[in-house]
């Protein structure tokens, strides 16, 4: 910690967030060299960790302790200890896991449709939003799981050859929905752990003690940075990142459809695929932002997560942030227009109904909270994004809710009506789902490689040829801008 | 340090054997140079060794596009075989299942289970794939006896010309690395099997 924070302070920091689309903003800063990037992220793994560290494990811990006990009180007594009745019987279960699942797909998108896109910042952020992404989906998939009542029974869902000769219903979203969340939680591992082999293989080379030797050793496969290696593994990786991007718009699509093929007035709508997509990408980057400045003030990673990652990270934000909210005011504006009578109750009733706080809130913190990242000096204080993306965190789940719970809570039948409050359980679960994925997530950054330090490498000016001869060779994604660094941050041109 | 170097060998004296050579360098300008002067010279069994791709090091050394992809593109065309032969066995052949009154065989339901089992089937291909060609997992390598390779995963850049080459000739081949520019070259050894 304390090598690192002089290591940074002797250098200049250059404001990389210029706008100035004629400079080339560096992507690592404090002058590192291969070595110098090598030890900052390698180290956070081989030192002990900063208190905050150890206070956040321990609060992480008694929250998956929490679960634990919710858990084993659920299965052994039975759904009834939630508060889900007839008609809402989704509730809490089901809004944590399109919450969660959502979650996850900013790590895809940063890992996947970026790396298309040749968005060569997100190389220090994609190796912890991928992770997230992974333990997100850990979190969702607990909840359907043990949403069907007898979880023992689950792998019924899966067209397992079985004794009563019944199959799944294939032309059923729920079914689609195991598919599409099973090959993206398998697909993000894949991505996630092939990503990190040359990171395992840094973590190996220098682990001190036997047992740090064989795991990191095992893990890292015996990769050795061949470059017959690199070649199929660079290769597989733009494969992955091609298979992973109409995955990732899939998953969400067919969240969406276990509402859309409803007949349920606010669920039935045609815009829910990209509507749901837009608010998994959107909810998603919030909590990239939520770990991020954290973990980059404790784990002294400034230098490789700067403030320009952060502030791109805000405009996605924003950008998709807009979307959400034109989302919501298509709903609104199409339950009006096309006159169906229980289509436009159902929104009404979103809105003026007896769950009305909670759609003003959803609207408060995710069309009203965001909006303030249209400011550059938003975007560029870490206070101001956490707020906003702590807003956005809390408004998409309350989205979840007041799509589920208010629309399930006013049938078509005012005789079957209802209401819904959640139990201590429901509670208990979604606060020990947060400490299930704290808890994989610090471990995490205590023993893996945070930041994806052969990718980093390679956006570097050292990792290219001075004189290139070929065409081959000067094909590069990151020219090296000799003079970033004496040119004024901003405002150098006429 | 840059005469050959010979490790130490433990309590018990093992024959060795020499598997290659190893050269070190510095810088990505110093191993691409040398790459394409091992290229030139005629070697094929050897290669690169470094902490991150190398832009331009394929043509460099001559390395041929891999077939990684074909494969992935099998993966992919068995796991959409796959997705529609499961769903139309179970819910039009083995259960015939009516829903709604749809067909039996009710191709635009049964997309997205298509879809994603030849997302799947593609994604273990590619991983599964690499690996397999590149020969990994492969935890023992004599390459990791080397105390300097160390820093391959690091900031340093190999290059490694094995013995089995048909053009090896240990003094030959190590002045060809220094000449090429490595700053160290030491032989690469096994125990005997």
């Amino acid at each position: 910690m304390a090598t690192v924070d002089t290591v940074s302070q002797q250098v200049d920091r250059v404001d990389n967030t210029t706008d100035d689309p004629t400079v080339r903003a560096p992507l690592v800063l404090g002058g590192k060299d291969f070595t110098a990037v090598t030890e900052t992220v390698a180290s956070i793994a081989q030192r002990k960790p900063p208190l905050a560290w150890y206070i956040a494990f321990g609060i992480s811990l008694a929250l998956l302790g929490l679960l634990g006990a919710c858990l084993a009180y659920l299965v052994s007594t039975g759904v009834g200890v939630w508060g889900n009745n007839q008609p809402v019987a989704w509730a809490f279960d089901i809004v944590n896991f399109v919450f969660w699942v959502g979650i996850g797909h900013a790590g895809t998108l940063i890992s996947a449709i970026l790396f298309l896109l040749r968005q060569n910042w997100r190389t220090s952020i994609n190796r912890f939003a991928e992770a997230m992404t992974i333990f997100a989906v850990v979190c969702a998939g607990l909840f359907p799981a043990i949403h069907v009542g007898r979880p023992w029974l689950a792998y019924w869902l899966f067209p397992i050859p079985n004794q009563m000769g019944m199959w799944p219903q294939f032309r059923s979203p729920l079914l689609w929905d195991v598919f599409a969340v099973s090959t993206y939680a398998t697909v993000s591992l894949l991505f996630w752990y092939v990503g990190m082999l040359p990171d395992l293989a840094t973590l190996r080379d220098r682990a001190v003690g036997k047992v740090r030797q064989i795991v990191y050793g095992v893990l890292a496969l015996g990769w050795n940075g061949s470059s017959r290696h690199w070649h199929r593994f660079e290769r597989a990786y733009l494969l992955l990142a091609a298979l992973a991007t109409p995955l990732v718009l899939s998953v969400h699509s067919v969240v969406s459809f276990d509402f859309a093929t409803s007949q349920v007035a606010g669920w039935h709508t045609t815009l829910f695929p990209p509507y749901f997509v837009a608010g998994a990408v959107f909810g998603g980057f919030a909590m990239v932002i939520t770990l991020a400045v954290p973990a980059r003030q404790l784990f002294g990673l400034k230098d490789l997560i700067t403030l320009r990652h952060l502030e791109n990270m805000c405009k996605v934000l924003l950008g998709t942030g807009l979307i959400v909210a034109y989302a919501y005011g298509t709903e609104l504006f199409i339950a009006w227009y096309s006159g169906a009578h229980y289509e436009r109750f159902a929104f009404i009733n979103r809105f003026r109904g007896p769950m009305a706080w909670s759609a003003w809130l959803m609207v408060l913190c995710n069309v009203v909270a965001p909006q303030l990242l249209w400011f550059k000096k938003a975007r560029t204080n870490v206070w101001v994004m956490l707020v906003v993306a702590m807003f956005v965190n809390v408004g998409m789940w309350f989205e979840r809710f007041v799509i589920i719970v208010t629309s399930l809570t006013r049938d078509y039948l005012p005789s079957s009506w209802g209401g819904y409050s959640p139990t201590w359980v429901d509670l208990g679960m979604l606060a020990g789902s947060f400490g299930l994925f704290f808890t994989l997530f610090l471990l995490f950054l205590r023993f893996g490689p945070v930041v994806a330090m052969a990718e980093v490498k390679t956006v570097m000016p050292q990792a290219h040829l001075k004189h290139p001869t070929t065409a081959d060779e000067r094909k590069f994604d990151y020219q090296p801008d000799e003079h970033h660094h004496h040119r004024p941050a901003r405002g150098g041109h006429p | 340090m840059s005469a050959p170097s010979y490790p130490a060998a433990g309590a018990v004296p093992a024959p060795r054997v020499l598997v290659g050579l190893l050269a070190e360098f510095e810088d990505v300008d110093g191993v691409v140079s040398a790459a394409k002067c091992v290229r030139d010279a005629g070697f094929q069994r050897w290669d690169v060794h470094s902490p991150f791709p190398i832009h331009g090091i394929d043509r460099a050394m001559g390395i041929r596009a891999t077939v990684l992809p074909w494969l992935v593109l099998g993966g992919g065309v068995a796991g959409v075989s796959a997705g529609l032969l499961v769903a139309w066995y179970a819910n039009a052949f083995d259960y015939p299942l009516y829903v709604s009154g749809k067909p039996l065989m009710s191709l635009p339901a049964f997309i997205p289970v298509i879809f994603e089992l030849g997302v799947l089937l593609a994604a273990l291909t590619a991983v599964f794939g690499m690996l397999g060609l590149n020969r990994l997992p492969m935890l023992h390598n004599p390459l990791f006896h080397s105390e300097r390779f160390r820093r391959v995963t690091n900031d340093r850049f190999f290059i490694v010309i094995e013995a089995t080459d048909p053009l090896f000739a240990e003094p030959a081949v190590a002045e060809l690395l220094l000449s090429a520019g490595a700053v160290h070259v030491e032989r690469m050894e096994t125990e005997e099997d």
